[in-house]
Order: C-alpha cells, then structure tokens, then sequence
C-alpha cells in the first residue's frame, strides 16, 4: 500500500479509481483537522476550529487498487451542526473522532453514531471510532477498553490514535479504505462510484425539510 | 521617550462626577459600589515615577485650556441625547481642538503652501497630552490610587500568553494597550481580548450594571474619559461591547473598531441568529455558539493595529501591472457559476481582484468592512492551506440576516504563491460547482505565468518601498483615492509602501500607527473636521490632508521644512497618479450568472441554517 501525494493519480493503476467520500466527525478540538492534516501532509501544528467543512481529495493504493478518497472535514462546533448534515449525505464512511482526555467528547461521538444510525442503514458505511491524542496519556479520561467496547457493541472500527505524534493516523484511514474495498468486492463493485460521487443537490434536496428542522 | 504622554498629577478620575447622578437616584448604592470595584479593576494607577521624564520630554508644552465646554460638563459621560456637535457633544469630550488653541500664537501659512490650508497647526506636541491632561481639572479625591506605582512602562507589553492564561488581576494584563469586551444584555461575558472570560465575570457584570443605569434614565453610556484612559460603550442589539484603551485612538474610532468586532461575529452568527438565542434565553451563554471564534476576533484586532485599511475604511489592492490585473479579472469572469455573487482573489489581506455578479451590485457593492471581516475569517481559519473549504458566512453590511456560501481555496501550493480564491454563493448546495470554478481560475492562472508575477522573483508578494516616489524626505504615506473611475460602484482602496527604514520594528511602526490614528481623528473629528495638519512630531513631521479627490497621509523626517514636505507631497501625487493603473483596481469586472432558484432572498436566511 503507498499513499501518493495530493490529486495527482497513481502510474501503476491504470485503472480508475475508486472514489469514496469520508467524513470526519465529532466535537470541536478533538483533532480532526490534525488528524486530516497528518494524512495529507504529515505534518501536525496548532490550528484553529475549521471553518463550516473542509474538503480534501487524497489518493491511496492498497492491495492493488486506487483509491481516492474524498474527506469532508467538518467543523465540530455547534453553529454548523445543521450544516454537517449535509456533509454526511451520500458518505461511504465516517470518521467519529473523540479526544481520548474528554469524556464528554466521548459522548459526543456515540451521539454521531446515533445520528447516523438514523440516516444510513448498517451496510450503506463504514464507520471508525478514533481515540485521538493518545500522547496525552497522563490526562486520559477515556480507557482504551471503553472505546473499544463501545466500538464492537456497534461493529464499529476502532483505534487510538495520536494525530501530533503520528501514531497509528495512516493506519486508521487504511483500515476504512480496506473496508470499503473489501465491501466493494462483495457487492462485485456495483457501487464503485468512478465520477463525481454524490449528487448533493439532489439528495440534499430531497431531505431539505428534514435538515432544516433543528 | 517614544511618545509624549500626560504629565500630570492626582488621578484626575472623571468617576467621582458621577456620584451626584446617583445620589439623585436613591437605592443606587449597590450599583455605586461596584462602580468603585470597577474603578479598582479598571482605571490606571498614577505613574509617579514615569511623571518627571515626561514633563521633560514633553517639550515644556503649556499645559492645554480647557475648553469651555468641558468644564460645563464635569461629567467624562457622554450621553446619546446630546445634539450632535453642540457643545457638551459626545465628541466634545474627547480631545481638545489643538489647531484651535495653538493657532494664535503661530504666524498663519506659509507663501506657497497649498491654498486650500483650512486649519493651520503647528505643534511640536501631539494633542494626546492634551487630551490627557484634562482630567487634571477636578478629581474628587485626588491622588486617592497613589502610592500604587505603575510599574509597566508604556510600550513593553508583557509577552502574552497563551490565550486565555493571562491573569486577569496581574499588572501586565491591567497595563495592556486596549482592551475589548463583549457581554450580553444579561451581563454574561461573551468575549475579552485578553483573559479569561470566565476570570472577568466580575468585571462584565460591573459593566453591564453601568450600561443599564444609564439606560434607565433613557440614556445611553457612549464614552468614559479618565486621565490616560478611553472608555467606549456600544450597544449592538442584545450585545454590549466596550472597550478601555490608552491608545491615542478616538472615541469615535474605537467606536467603529467595536462595530468591527460586532460585525465579525455577526458574520459567524448572523444578527438574526443572535438575536434569536437570546429571545429564547436572555442568560444564554453566546460563548458556546461563538466557541472557536475567539482567536478570529483576536486576530481582527490585531490587524486593526497593523493595516491602516481598517482605519481608512478601505481596501489594500497589490501593485500589479494592469494588464495582469485585467487578465486576472477576466478570469473570474468565466469563472461563474449559477448564484455566484462574489469572486475575489486576494493575497493575505491584500486584493488582487474581485469580481462581482452584475443584479447584486445593482442592489450593492461589496463593502470594504465586509472584505477585512471576509479576509479576516479566511486567513484566521485556514488551518493549512491545502483543501477547499465550504462554510456559511454573513456579509454584515450586505445582509447583515442571511447567509452566503463561501467556498475558499488557496490556489498554487503555499511554498508558490499565496493566493487565496474566494467565491460567495447563495446556493448551500454549490459546492461542486464553485470547485468547477476553482479549476478554470487555477487552470487560468497557470497559462498567465501568474506564479511568476505573484511571487515577485521569490521575495513575496509585489510590494514597493518609499523611495519608489523619488522624495527623499517622504519616509511612509497611505493614500486612499476617492477618484476612481466608477467611484460608486467601486471598493474603496488604498495605498501604502511597505514599513522600512526607521519604521521597521514593530515598536516603531506601532508609534507610526498611533500617529496617523491620531491625525485621522482629527481630520474626521465629528464635532470640528479638519482638511489639512501640519503636525511636527518628535521624531518625524507628518502631514494629513483630505480634499474631495483623496485622503493622504503623509510622514517625512523631523527636519523638513515646509516647503520641502509640500515639495514631496506634489511629487507623491504626481507618482501616485502615473502609478494609479498598478496601485489600484480602476475597472472591477462584473459577470451576469443565472439567478438563483430557489427563495426570492439573495442570502440564504439564519433561520435555513439552524442557527
Ligand atoms: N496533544 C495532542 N493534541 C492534538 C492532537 N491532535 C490535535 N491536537 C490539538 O487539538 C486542537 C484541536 O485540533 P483540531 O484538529 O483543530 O480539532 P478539530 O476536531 O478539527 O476541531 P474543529 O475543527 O473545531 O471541529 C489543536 O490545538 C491541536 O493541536 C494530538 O494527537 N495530540
Ligand atoms: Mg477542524
């Protein structure tokens, strides 16, 4: 597997790739952003809250296959959670991200669980809990054991991850995109989506009143 | 000394005058205690050991008159009701008319200065001490703070730190240069640019105690002057912002910087969605919707001290050559997508160009505060510079209830050029298609060999020095046009060289800054505007000059002699004028795109956004 850098498309698959649209959720400062930002640059410095969403396109080839996955790097803070629902339509995975030093983040991303329980059924994501922050063990608040039950009473992914030590980051977005190949295949690739994946507008429109209602 | 500041002994607190107006209000007392808190949170402590070198360094200045109408008013409270430029004004209390009072003693213009001189001053003193040292008249109770010596000296801030650590009962933090606070109706702290909210519970709820008492005689607290201190009060809906600044900033110029704050966390919330959450719950704590957007308004302040385009109310475009700058325009033009409204291009705060769809301009053009807040919003919130971000923005002026769609993203890689593509949209659904966009502008740019001409030969951004104009007297000048050709359509712009020479620090380009605040207060002074100051500082001699085809501001070396700095100025037009087509954007593009389809409002409204 070799992640390439930025849009460019990989030489050895000549093939084209499969486009999948992740989502990175859960509440503000929890490192999502980091966590994108790590991936894409690996890099990691202080960054502000993200702005309504950001959207990045990182290549991938795992076990043969390209893969470009979409990331919908969403904002965590309350005033754009009407927002994010429209970043979530149309997914094919999520990324629910607590900060393993807050409980209540914690909480937060069994909520998204629930929240997305509602908009898509078992089969239609993929979804992976991250424990981001791991280096800061000493002020830990949620046990590695927690995430992980609340991870496998769902079927969730799981993983500790450590966006500003680059622990384990690559390894969670591999584990989704392994998953949805592997679903792929299943499905015999019926659903491999090749050109611009989603149709926000029309599946947006069609839950309009739905989204506007909190 | 890097400026003259007041001399003078005893507190000279306008606080005391206060009392009578409580004592008229009987059951006040409690309210009148915290104001004694709050003169204990608040006011500056007497500097007695900075009060020699000043004296000495202040050139030996007569003390100022007072004004007639300030010793009628005891009270350093101006109140809403005053008729505007009469005396006892609001403005009245600020300060004194320097040209006035100096001007008897001095001979009157010079043959062969400009003709339109309206008001001639000549000082080697800035008003500031003056302003300050009008407190001296009547303390109540002099020189009760003394035997606290303040030991900051001006100018070495404390390093700050982290946000939010600073210890709100320290010296450093009391010492600061301007403070900012936002509270809600209900006295809950909302905002402070230094510390802790939560720490300054207290200090709010004192605030806000003073704002209401003044309000229930139907009134409304605008300013507080104390010795070395400007209060500023305003009232934005549901929102209280005040600011404490020993900056030689005006009233009315700290007035427009809170509206500044106001109007940007407006453009994260919406004033309606504002509004909204404290109808439903007057003690809501805003913090929690404004929650990450602390170090957004941080950084709008900072700008306000560092870019003379939010004191010019004005926009600062790169020099560019004009040809480049139409292809650029043009760009955006193909660029378009159904409900694109806006396209700008802009390089940190610096616009490149911005295109605007042909029926919103109709209705507006787009306003130069709603730029910096744009800008301010982009830069302070992309983390890096890679991705394309979609978020809800408000353009205050423009539709200060509705939303736009702001698509950003940085064209080129960082370490090429920085140049930062802004589209606003109506359509919370465009995002695709303004990406679509995003490719024709960066496809554009590419065949324009645009990285080369941005990146000025890898030094940066295209910028100009000083000496570009050819007068070597001529250290630093902003110039704002009022001349541009479709003026009424157009964004207000101007321009500036970059800081070098003596003005390269940052502490001295802060004392540069003071200085042209300083003038532009007293060109704009509300009750008694000026066109032209002639103004012989310590270190330099600026001039500032206002006619009806442009602003300038201009600061030479201190040995300049009259007619050498009218010499530069005349030289500095004629540059600017041959230069014009680089400096400024002198035909902004428009496009026509579809309308959008669904609702009649342009914005989409908070209420659609959950907000
Ligand atoms: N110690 C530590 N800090 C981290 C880690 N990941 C992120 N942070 C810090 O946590 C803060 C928030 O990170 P962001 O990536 O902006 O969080 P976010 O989830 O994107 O927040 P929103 O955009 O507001 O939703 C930043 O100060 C990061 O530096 C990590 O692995 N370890
Ligand atoms: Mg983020």
């Amino acid at each position: 597997m070799a992640l390439v850098e930025g849009n460019t498309q990989p030489e050895s698959a000549s093939q084209q790739p499969y486009v999948f649209k992740v989502v990175l959720l859960g509440s503000s400062s929890v490192g999502k952003s980091s966590l994108a930002f790590r991936l894409i640059k690996n890099d990691f410095k202080d960054i502000l809250p993200t702005l309504g969403c950001a959207f990045f396109t990182q290549m991938m080839e795992l076990d043969g296959s390209a893969l470009k996955l979409e990331i919908w790097d969403t904002a965590g803070q309350e005033k754009y959670h009407s927002v994010c629902h429209l970043y979530f339509r149309g997914a094919n995975a999520a990324i629910l991200v607590y900060d393993i030093a807050d409980k209540d983040s914690f909480h937060r991303a069994q909520n998204w669980w629930k929240e997305l329980e509602n908009e898509f059924q078992p089969e239609e994501i993929v979804v992976i809990l991250v424990g981001n922050k791991t280096d800061l063990e000493d002020s830990r608040e949620v046990t590695l054991e927690e995430g992980k039950a609340f991870a496998e009473s769902k079927k969730l992914l799981f993983v500790e991850t450590s966006a500003k030590l680059n622990y384990q980051v690559t390894e969670a977005f591999i584990a989704v995109a392994r998953e949805l190949l592997r679903r792929e295949e299943q499905n015999g690739g019926q659903s491999r989506q090749r050109s611009p994946p989603v149709d926000l507008k029309e599946t947006a429109r069609a839950r309009k009143v739905k989204c506007c209602q909190d | 000394m890097t400026a003259p500041w007041p001399a003078r002994s005893g507190t000279g607190l306008s606080w005391p005058h206060l009392l009578p107006l409580h004592q008229g209000h009987s059951g006040r007392q409690a309210g009148w205690r915290k104001l004694q808190a709050l003169k204990l949170c608040l006011l500056p402590k007497p500097r007695a050991a900075e009060m020699e070198a000043r004296g000495g360094a202040c050139g030996g200045s007569a003390p100022a008159p007072e004004a007639p109408s300030d010793s009628a008013r005891p009270f350093g409270v101006a109140s809403d009701e005053e008729p505007s430029g009469g005396p006892g004004s609001q403005e009245s209390c600020g300060p004194p008319r320097a040209d006035e009072e100096v001007q008897g003693a001095l001979p009157g213009p010079e043959e062969g200065a400009p003709t339109h001189l309206g008001v001639h001053e000549l000082s080697g003193q800035t008003s500031l001490d003056k302003k300050y040292n009008r407190g001296t008249k009547d303390s109540g109770k002099p020189g009760k703070m003394s035997g606290t010596g303040d030991t900051s000296q001006r100018g070495d801030l404390p390093t700050p730190g982290p946000r939010d650590d600073e210890d709100v009962t320290a010296e450093g933090w009391r010492s600061r240069r301007k403070h900012v606070f936002v509270l809600s109706e209900a006295g809950k702290p909302i905002y402070s640019r230094y510390g802790n909210e939560e720490a300054l519970s207290a200090t709010m709820g004192v605030m806000m105690a003073l704002v209401s008492f003044i309000q229930s005689g139907d009134n409304a607290i605008r300013s507080i002057y104390s010795d070395d201190r400007t209060l500023v009060f305003l009232q934005q809906g549901p929102l209280v912002l005040v600011a404490v600044s020993r900056t030689p900033q005006s009233a009315a110029q700290l007035r427009c910087e809170l509206l500044g704050v106001h109007a940007q966390i407006v453009s994260v919330l919406t004033r309606a969605g504002v509004a909204r959450v404290f109808e439903r719950q007057r003690s809501y704590d805003l913090r929690r919707l404004l929650a990450g957007s602390e170090r957004i308004l941080d950084s709008l302040l900072d700008g306000a001290e560092r870019e003379p385009g939010f004191l010019l109310g004005a926009v600062r475009c790169l020099p560019l050559p004009a040809p480049f700058r139409d292809s650029l325009g043009a760009l955006l033009q193909r660029a378009t997508a159904p409900s694109l409204a806006f396209s700008i291009l802009a390089a940190g705060r610096h616009l490149v160009t911005a295109a605007q769809e042909r029926a919103v301009l109709e209705d507006c053009r787009l306003d130069p505060a709603d730029l910096h807040l744009l800008l301010n919003l982009v830069g302070a919130s992309s983390a890096f510079r890679a991705g394309e971000v979609w978020a809800p923005v408000c353009l205050p002026r423009f539709n200060p209830d509705g939303f736009f769609y702001a698509y950003v993203s940085y064209l080129g890689d960082n370490t090429d050029y920085a140049i930062c593509l802004v589209l606003l949209s109506t359509d919370r659904e465009a995002f695709h298609a303004l990406a679509g966009c995003k490719r024709i502008v960066e496809e554009g740019l590419q065949a324009l060999g645009a990285s080369r001409v941005l990146a000025g030969g890898g030094v940066g951004l295209p910028s100009y020095g000083v000496s570009a104009v050819g007068a070597p007297d001529l250290r630093h000048f902003l110039y704002k046009p009022f001349d541009v050709p479709d003026n009424y359509r157009q964004l207000p712009q101007f321009t500036s060289p970059e800081m070098e020479g003596p003005y390269a620090s940052e502490c001295e380009r802060q004392r540069l800054f003071d200085l042209y605040y300083h003038l532009h207060g007293r060109l704009h002074s509300p009750s008694r505007p000026l066109r032209l100051i002639y103004h012989v500082a310590e270190k330099e001699t600026l001039l500032a000059w206002v006619t009806p085809k442009f602003e300038l501001y201009a600061c030479f070396n201190p040995l300049v002699t009259k007619s050498g700095a009218i010499h530069a100025v005349t030289k500095l037009l004629r540059w600017v004028k041959r230069e014009e087509d680089r400096l400024f954007i002198r035909y902004p593009p428009k496009y026509s795109t579809a309308p959008v389809r669904h609702g009649p409002n342009r914005t989409d409204s908070a209420l659609e956004n959950g907000l």
